[in-house]
């Protein structure tokens, strides 16, 4: 299966949705009273961007899974957009919480960051989240070469961890929103861990043939190990 | 230490519900100006007056919210735990035929059909901050009647310390209750000389209404001093006790919430400050005051006490 070629732009644009619905929506009820935010704007908006991050979270770690289970390889080239989003959003649910919730006090910041362990985890998220989209580029792959870009990708794995317990800390009670996206998380994180286990119990195909190779001329092997 | 306040905010001070809706564009626009730096013309605009009251920082002015965020953004997690729900799900609740049962430590417990409850109260309007655990506050006027009056009524035995209350428990009506999210009922409660202090009401009514579900109809109390959760709402039971009683958010969080749960600047929840607050309506944060700015009525009631410890 092939998508169509407009797929592209339209996914792109859907994604951008609720970050200019947010924007829209506090301005407007900034200059016009229009509460379309409710009664707490600013808090709203917060928890608003904040679940998109883990929404965008989960729908990047959802493309390897969804491509091998359908055979959609082309969705391979939609996982670098939805990550970058991920980290949009991430980008705007912070500067709502210094910008409009702190209101640009550093002593405040300091203070969350460091009392505060809900914060902690999610600024730890957030510095974590920021050099994968920093890497994002084919440019960047290639200097980093394909294996050590890899390696440093799967930090993701933390994210979505930290991004979760943080969610589950900042409720005050009712833990049934977080509750449900942990077990998305597991689901997603734990597909991994069953193909990787998979993977280290039945040796693939090519190992065994290095292994071969090897027993012949041991110089080989070593080099093409490295 | 102590801000000088009245007793509750001066009528002159508040302006009507109806002018409000108008203001509240006008004063987002006036604090976006603060962001902007054009910090004078911000005091001018929201009435922020400039002189320091004992070094306690600036005093800001106090408006009613808005009657539409009073009854749509509620904590009352017998209608579910958004702040929506509660004006969503209480809607058509049953608050006739209501009783409230008297017991404990009392000379005369007994059941009072809700009107016999309130008729020998003279019902007075108290404009009083309100000020939620979660960092953000309202302005309501609420219609009601001293708690100490009521106790004067029922006559309390020497022996009795603390006053307990009890929300209806019904979870046919309450579909919160249908989840252990806290442990029902809903009970607070108050050392007896905390409800004997005037500034302490039972309210029925509020914006010179009756009280609509999502506010705790047909009966609550008020504890202005006291972070939200203190207020019980929809009270079946009151019960006077020896010691002090188990109370619903301490029970849940022992950590965060404490029996006091006196409003308390200085004295941090473990997840945010308390220093300061955001009024709904206002964007700008404004400082947190202490005992909600009832210090001067209430303090006698805590001195000597650590209220860090005891928070």
């Amino acid at each position: 299966m092939t998508p169509p070629r407009w797929l592209r732009p339209v996914v792109f644009a859907a994604s951008l949705l609720p970050a200019i619905w947010v924007v829209a929506a506090i301005a407007s009820d900034f200059f016009s009273g229009t509460r379309l935010l409710g009664s707490n704007p600013i808090k709203e908006a917060e928890h608003f961007t904040g679940r998109w991050v883990l929404r965008f979270l989960m729908v990047t770690l959802a493309v390897t899974p969804i491509r091998q289970t359908f055979g959609w390889n082309w969705l391979q080239r939609y996982r670098r957009m939805f990550g970058l989003f991920a980290f949009f959003y991430a980008t705007i649910h912070l500067l709502i919480y210094f910008l409009l919730d702190l209101e640009l006090t550093w002593g405040d910041l300091w203070a969350d960051i460091v009392k505060r362990p809900y914060i902690t985890i999610g600024m730890t998220a957030f510095v974590l989240l920021a050099p994968l989209a920093a890497t994002s580029t084919a440019k960047m792959v290639k200097r980093l070469g394909g294996k050590r870009w890899a390696a440093l990708h799967r930090t993701v794995y933390v994210i979505v961890v930290l991004g979760t317990i943080h969610f589950w800390m900042a409720v005050k009670r009712d833990i049934t929103d977080p509750a449900i996206y942990a077990l998305i998380f597991a689901g997603l994180l734990g597909y991994r861990f069953v193909r990787w286990r998979r993977r280290r119990a039945s040796p693939q195909p090519q190992r065994q043939r290095a292994a071969a190779a090897g027993a012949v001329h041991p110089a080989a092997t070593s080099s093409s190990s490295q | 230490m102590i801000i000088k306040k009245p007793d509750d905010i001066p009528a002159s001070e508040i302006t009507p519900e109806r002018d409000y809706f108008n203001r509240r564009a006008f004063l987002r626009a006036a604090s976006l100006l603060g962001v902007a730096g054009a910090a004078a013309s911000t005091a001018a605009l929201v009435g922020r007056q400039t002189e320091k009251q004992g070094g306690q920082g600036e005093q800001l002015k106090d408006e009613l919210t808005p009657f539409e965020d009073v009854t749509t953004y509620n904590n009352f997690y017998e209608f579910g735990t958004d702040k929506s729900d509660p004006a969503e799900n209480a809607q058509g609740f049953k608050t006739k035929p209501w009783s409230v049962r008297v017991e404990g430590l009392v000379s005369k417990p007994a059941t009072y059909d809700l009107e016999d409850f309130i008729k020998p109260h003279k019902l007075e309007e108290r404009v009083y901050r309100h000020r939620c655990v979660e960092a953000w506050s309202m302005v309501i006027p609420w219609l009601g009647f001293p708690m100490g009056d009521l106790i004067k009524r029922v006559q309390p035995l020497g022996s009795a310390k603390y006053i307990e209350f009890q929300t209806l428990f019904d979870p046919k009506q309450m579909p919160g209750q249908r989840s252990s999210v806290l442990s029902w009922p809903y009970t607070e409660g108050l050392r007896l000389d905390e409800a004997m202090h005037p500034l302490a009401i039972f309210a029925v009514g509020l914006y010179g209404k009756m009280l609509l579900p999502q506010n705790g109809a047909p009966l609550r109390t008020v504890i202005p001093w006291k972070y939200g959760f203190k207020g019980t709402k929809s009270i079946v039971k009151i019960r006077f006790t020896e010691t002090q009683p188990k109370t619903a958010w301490n029970e849940a969080a022992p950590n965060e919430y404490g029996f006091y749960a006196n409003v308390n600047p200085e004295v941090d929840h473990p997840r945010w400050t308390q220093a300061r607050e955001r009024r709904i309506g206002e964007f700008r944060r404004r400082p947190t005051l202490m005992l909600n700015g009832y210090a001067d009525q209430v303090g006698r009631l805590y001195q000597g006490m650590d209220l860090r410890k005891l928070y």
